[in-house]
């Protein structure tokens, strides 16, 4: 096998990790295909795992409060949760993390909705199979995580609005109005857009200027 | 319209485009040009007196052909700016300067010239509305054969009180008062042949709207409706649906085959009447066609300033469509109106709140947190070569090569697409969060156990992982072996990263993305198709089947070709024998050992 060079940092001295794994079963949407209660059962025997187990609705109430809970109780200190897409929830997790007193980029993770449940939905077996795979590469790269930490950049507090028709005119208007500089732009001579041609307008067949 | 023409807060630049955008959430850098009026806009009363004496007539535009208007112009009278311009490609100049003698205020300038200006925003609202459809491929309707076929926009024109017909319906061919009138619907929408394939979603409306106009001014018109659904879902819509058929507006299910013209201009359409089943024939006076919309005609241009996505009907894409319908998935940047979609006016003003609002939530606290996200020059290893700065799309990296100083990465334009981490040959780049360590750790794990039967997929997070997700929501069944390791940007798939999964006995492996000006990171999806060739051939010369390595575009609207990808690549991963595998781990292991040796 190659060794291959890998980019490390040196300050990456870490410690062994403690993690949590939540399988979410979504209601219904990830359990109903995914056997999520196995899932959490054969993780838990993973190196660093100190808590596996599924959870009804991850990102309700209950649900990161019972994350959290777990957080202060065991002193963990990464966390995989195991539920729908991060393009969907990673920024309420990153929040609970916060919450909890951890690093928001100590978290990960697996996408068992919209890539096990929903798309293998005739195959609970195999979805199941790849839901714990998920878990484990998931579990495998937050023990390298590092924290990371956001920069705070200044903002101009200007908009440009594109087009002046009618969206773009009510956009400058509420923004104007509560204070923010606006640069409206139109290609045409007026504004007015498409609008402007228009007489008697529904629903209520009056002027639309 | 007129208040947006005042307000103190806002900055109006008509006749103004953006050509170019550069920064990012909070502090963009925005280019835009202001073509020449060559009227001052400012000490322009809007008299007048400078059209009277233009000897140049072209047709309106405002009323869509329908009237004339001069070479020196207003486009409409309540105009914001109320400014008069001229259009230079028509005026005849110096030599007849009539309007320039006409104006009192000495508002003409033939001299003035387009200007360039630059202005720095936190965020932008993508307001570019849309485009009607030209009927004219749709020609079985006779629109550029016969007079008395008219869109609905110029049926607009023509029974708006302000327009040339000073409100008079009358038919272009002889400007007489047709005594029937029919409106063909979906022109240009909802077909799969001409137009778009989508609703227009104002159409509908729009035909009742005019329905109700000629029945309150003409009692006695006879009116027929030809239709493939009627489609009145919002807020007090079925009530003026059901006040035009009460006035005794005929609603025909059926779209038309054919129309002729008969001597005297009236029109006849042929029609299957889906209710009798039966083919009808109608004489009518005069033809409306309910044109649908399209995205306006800039939006590709701008799509590709600013990074955006579109769907595949052309509209832009928003970051979620039911949660965040007028966010874009890049942070700052908002849509409003039509430009997202086809709405209408009530839907247009309630998303340009919405948009204003999700702006002002971005800005109110005057500072904003960017993702730590980026990479991160580790000075000990990097050898100065320059590939990375090369690499940036931003510009975010400067190195010296001549004076051998390490790579600094400005972190601030950095945007954490990781293709600098790729291609750096000396793991001298970190990228944040998405380190070598952690993306070979995923690896290695989804190849721990059977190997052989895993579809290895590398997704960019904007379009192709976003593609996954939208396959899932559409509940788009594929292959389950197919594991997925998400990063920002393709370009950040390393070359080792490829060969580690062969090594691992990956029996294929595909690397997706943005589409080619699609990029999330503006082109750097260009390095990953550099890349995935390169090793390709390297393959091919190493006696491995370079057909193994996939590279595919699939954008975050593509849920249906991400399944079908996915299909494909389980195919391709069925011709890959156990044997095949075990050749090439033996080809890689020798090739390591060769290199040790050498080294």
């Amino acid at each position: 096998m190659t060794e291959i060079s890998i980019a490390t940092k040196m300050s990456d001295t870490r410690q062994t990790a403690r993690i949590g794994v939540y399988v979410c079963r979504c209601g219904l949407n990830i359990a109903k295909t995914v056997d999520c209660k196995k899932v959490a059962e054969d993780i838990s025997g993973t190196d660093d795992v100190i808590v596996s187990k599924d959870i009804t609705y991850a990102c309700s109430e209950p649900g990161q409060m019972e994350i959290q809970e777990d957080i202060l109780e065991h002193g963990l200190d990464r966390v995989v949760v195991a539920s729908c897409s991060p393009r969907l929830h990673e920024p309420t997790f990153r929040r609970m993390m916060l919450k909890a007193g951890l690093n928001p980029y100590l978290l990960e993770m697996a996408n068992l909705r919209e890539q096990c449940s929903w798309v293998h939905i005739h195959e609970p077996e195999a979805a199941t199979q790849k839901a714990e795979d998920l878990v484990k590469m998931s579990v495998a790269r937050v023990r390298l995580l590092s924290p990371l930490t956001e920069q705070v950049l200044p903002m101009i507090k200007k908009t440009l609005v594109i087009g002046a028709g009618v969206a773009g005119i009510q956009a400058a208007l509420d923004l104007a109005d509560n204070g923010y500089e606006v640069f409206l732009v139109e290609k045409n001579p007026s504004v007015g857009g498409t609008m402007a041609q228009l007489d008697k307008t529904f629903p209520t067949m009056d002027c639309s200027i | 319209m007129a208040d947006a023409g005042r307000h103190p807060d806002i900055k109006l630049h008509t006749m103004s485009e953006v050509v170019s955008v550069k920064g990012y959430v909070g502090n963009f850098e925005v280019k835009l040009v202001k073509r020449a009026r060559y009227v001052l806009e400012k000490e322009c009363t809007a008299c007048g007196e400078c059209a009277k004496v233009c000897p140049v007539v072209f047709p309106d535009e405002f009323n869509v052909g329908l009237s004339s208007r001069k070479a020196v112009y207003i486009p409409f009278p309540q105009a914001v700016p109320s400014s008069y311009l001229i259009n230079m490609d028509e005026c005849m100049g110096r030599g007849c300067s009539k309007c320039l003698d006409s104006c009192d205020k000495k508002c003409i300038n033939f001299h003035a010239s387009d200007e360039e200006i630059t202005v720095k925003v936190g965020s932008i609202v993508v307001a570019t509305g849309l485009e009607p459809y030209d009927p004219r491929p749709m020609d079985e309707y006779g629109y550029t054969r016969f007079e008395n076929v008219v869109t609905s926009l110029e049926f607009e024109r023509i029974v708006n009180a302000g327009g040339p017909t000073k409100g008079s319906l009358i038919r272009p061919k002889d400007r007489k008062r047709p005594k029937s009138v029919g409106f063909i619907q979906c022109v240009g929408s909802r077909s799969k042949r001409k137009g778009g394939e989508y609703c227009s979603n104002i159409c509908c409306m729009n035909t009742i709207k005019g329905t109700l106009v000629l029945k309150e001014h003409y009692p006695d018109i006879e009116i027929k409706v030809f239709y493939i659904d009627i489609r009145a879902f919002g807020k007090g819509f079925e009530d003026l649906y059901n006040r035009s058929r009460s006035l005794g507006v005929q609603y025909l299910r059926g779209l038309p085959g054919s129309v002729e013209e008969l001597p005297d201009g009236t029109m006849r359409v042929a029609v299957e009447n889906i209710a009798t089943g039966r083919i009808e024939f109608h004489d009518l006076e005069m033809l409306v066609l309910a044109i649908g919309m399209k995205p306006s005609s800039g939006t590709q241009k701008l799509q590709e300033m600013l990074g955006l996505q579109l769907t595949p009907d052309g509209f832009y894409l928003e970051a979620h469509p039911k949660l965040q319908p007028v966010d874009a998935a890049t942070r700052g940047i908002f849509y409003a109106g039509c430009a997202e979609g086809p709405k209408d006016i009530k839907e247009s003003v309630t998303q340009g709140s919405a948009a204003a609002a999700r702006a002002i939530r971005l800005m109110h606290k005057g500072t904003i947190s960017s993702e730590p996200i980026t990479s991160e020059v580790i000075a000990d290893h990097c050898k100065s070569c320059g590939i990375c700065a090369e690499v940036c799309p931003y510009n975010a990296i400067t190195v010296d090569v001549k004076k051998k100083t390490p790579a600094i990465v400005n972190t601030a334009a950095c945007a954490g697409c990781g293709t600098c981490a790729a291609e750096c040959k000396f793991g001298a780049i970190v990228m944040n969060h998405f380190t070598d360590e952690q993306i070979v750790s995923q690896i290695n794990t989804l190849l721990a156990e059977k190997a052989q039967d895993k579809i290895l997929t590398f997704a960019c997070n904007w379009c192709s992982y976003a593609g996954a997700d939208y396959a899932g929501v559409s509940r788009l069944q594929y292959p389950a072996n197919v594991r997925i390791i998400r990063t920002m940007c393709s370009g950040r798939v390393d070359e080792k990263f490829i060969w580690h999964a062969f090594e691992k006995g990956a029996p294929v492996v595909l690397v997706s993305g943005c589409h080619i000006g699609d990029c999330h990171y503006i082109d750097a999806n260009r390095w990953t198709e550099k890349r995935v060739e390169k090793i390709r051939r390297k393959m091919e010369k190493r006696g491995i089947r370079p057909e193994r390595l996939q590279l595919e575009w699939i954008s975050a609207a593509e849920g249906i070709r991400f399944a079908k990808v996915m299909e494909k690549m389980e195919e391709l991963r069925r011709s890959v024998s156990a044997e095949e595998i075990a050749e090439t781990l033996k080809i890689l292991k020798e090739k390591s050992l060769k290199e040790k040796q050498g080294g």
